[in-house]
């Protein structure tokens, strides 16, 4: 019994490593080496060709630095839309506050490829194609941040308010002295899953770039793969390229991102 | 009156965003679902002849049953691995180790994903082909088989091998929700069952099982609604053209994706992402309708 288990696990680890194992010391080899058969478990020569083709020649490094703009402008974005809707939705009282609030979390279970045509036709018409904007814009706004926030503002006690208003600040020294601090790990998980599912994003720039020098990372190790390269070890490098900093987020912000997924709250 | 401009003031960076990119294209659908497209645009409406016309379009049922053959067969090995990977880290001295490492493929993007399978699949040179030629079998042709994989009848090998890669990639997830469902059982039950003289598979079938049930049926239902909408492996792996070979790789969203922007019939498009939704949103409705039932048995 302890044996089968022990085989088990082996199986198991050896199945979920061994891509990232295979797809790391491909990205070491030389073309030629690459493609020999059968193949080498291990470089006979380490090289870092394939990480130069990818960076230079295949414009990789570009690409990185687009989607690392697009980054701060979705998350910045997000966080200033999200904090100040969630506040309204849990602190501001307003008539129809609940219904208005209920419609959005109808709306934000429509997945995206249901509407992305129209997307494009909207951000068509603003005459955003091809560009920067319109990369990031659509996506400066999610509900499910704003649910999240909301969570997080109606734990905070009403007595935190009356003080502030007593002292005679108003919403906005409440928000910004007591509540946004409050809520800190809230704004830390959105910042995060907003980084990684803005780094890991693929469908949208699809649709909206056809300008070589303005694909995000994701697209154009999409497009190397459909052909653009037959250089397996700068096709393996880039992979690796655009697998790492989620890794590295994951590594570090393990136990809230799987919060976040066990509570079900987002998931692309 | 100064009150509502408050609260308008608070509500107006997200509307701005929201109302175009969001509210309006979910409208648009709609309402471009019983419109004729063509090169130049909106030609005219035609009622619910979009409709008719995909009820009869072989090309879309085609994409229909492999989208579900995928979902369902990604679904179901996967959850069924989730399970078996669930049940060891929870008695295993290394669980932490175990949870990061099933989660490694759920963090990474699709696409370097779906990159280092098409390689490992690779006919000549990749090595799964390689392996299997050590174990004396034959080598296959994986993404480039449209063959059925049940005596030729079936999904393609090539969509069971765009399975696999989908079952590496999401299967930590599920793994995740049904530890979490795991430890949430009561341990004086297990207990209870083993002062009875219950054995291990009584255990699992009698207890273990049915108390995992709403875990089991929520990382169900999610993982269809997920699965459902599957794009980026079949552009990335499939192919060339995507959808290969000879259509049989071919899903929903790709579909819509070539009828939109390929041909440009956004009108016919638009039927086909309603039909999408139409079953994304039975799904959903599955899930609130169940999640409450539980509410309630709980109360």
């Amino acid at each position: 019994m302890k044996v089968m288990r022990f085989i088990i696990v082996m199986l198991i680890v050896i199945f979920i490593v061994f891509p990232f194992y295979w797809m790391f010391i491909t990205s070491l080899k030389t073309q030629y080496e690459a493609i020999l058969f059968p193949p080498t478990l291990f470089p006979s020569k380490i090289t870092f060709e394939g990480y130069e083709l990818a960076l230079t020649k295949l414009q990789l490094g570009q690409s990185i630095l687009i989607t690392v703009a697009m980054i701060i402008f979705i998350v910045l974005g997000e966080l200033i839309t999200s904090i100040l809707a969630a506040y309204a939705f849990s602190w501001l009282d307003f008539k129809g506050r609940e219904v208005l609030f209920s419609f959005l979390l109808v709306l934000a279970s429509v997945p995206m490829p249901v509407f992305i045509l129209q997307l494009f036709i909207v951000v068509q018409k603003l005459g955003l194609v091809d560009t920067f904007a319109g990369l990031v814009v659509p996506w400066m706004a999610n509900i499910y941040s704003i649910f999240l926030l909301r969570q997080a503002f109606k734990n905070i006690p009403a007595s935190l308010r009356d003080a502030v208003y007593i002292d005679g600040g108003g919403d906005l020294t409440f928000l910004f002295k007591v509540a946004i601090p409050m809520v800190k790990p809230v704004i830390i998980t959105i910042a995060v899953f907003s980084a990684v599912y803005t780094w890991n994003s693929f469908l949208w720039p699809l649709l909206v770039v056809s300008d070589k020098g303005l694909r995000p990372i994701q697209l154009a190790v999409a497009y190397f793969a459909q052909g653009e390269t037959t250089n397996y070890p700068a096709l393996m490098s880039a992979s690796f390229l655009s697998s790492l900093p989620a890794l590295i987020t994951f590594a570090i912000f393990q136990r809230q991102i799987t919060e976040v997924y066990v509570k079900g709250g987002m998931k692309d | 009156m100064v009150r509502y401009l408050k609260v308008l003031s608070f509500l107006a960076p997200a509307m701005f965003i929201l109302i175009p990119f969001k509210l309006v294209p979910t409208v648009m659908v709609f309402f471009n679902s019983f419109q004729k497209w063509g090169l130049v645009g909106f030609e005219r409406w035609i009622g619910f002849q979009n409709y008719l016309k995909l009820l009869h379009d072989p090309f879309f049922w085609k994409a229909f049953v492999n989208t579900f053959w995928y979902s369902f067969l990604s679904i179901s090995i996967g959850i069924t691995l989730a399970l078996i990977v669930a049940l060891i880290i929870e008695n295993s001295r290394i669980s932490g180790f175990l949870k990061f490492l099933v989660f490694m493929p759920v963090v990474i993007s699709l696409i370097p994903a779906s990159v280092v399978w098409k390689w490992l699949y690779n006919p000549s040179s990749g090595f799964i082909n390689y392996a299997l030629s050590i174990l004396g079998l034959p080598k296959l042709r994986w993404l480039e088989e449209p063959s059925g994989i049940f005596f030729g009848y079936g999904p393609s090998l090539a969509m069971l091998s765009v399975v696999i890669m989908s079952v590496w990639k999401s299967f930590g997830y599920n793994t995740i929700i049904l530890y979490a469902g795991l430890k949430s059982i009561d341990r004086s039950v297990y207990e209870a069952a083993i002062i009875d003289g219950a054995g291990g598979s009584t255990i699992f079938w009698k207890i273990t099982l049915p108390l995992l049930s709403p875990s089991l049926f929520y990382v169900y239902i999610t993982s269809f609604i997920i699965s459902f909408q599957v794009f980026a492996p079949i552009w990335v792996m499939t192919g060339p053209p995507p959808g290969g070979p000879l259509g049989t790789t071919n899903v929903i969203v790709y579909y819509l994706y070539q009828k939109g922007i390929e041909d440009f019939s956004i009108g016919y498009a638009s039927a086909v992402a309603i039909a999408l939704l139409a079953v994304i949103g039975i799904l959903t409705l599955l899930q609130k309708f169940f999640i409450e039932r539980k509410v309630y048995y709980e109360r």
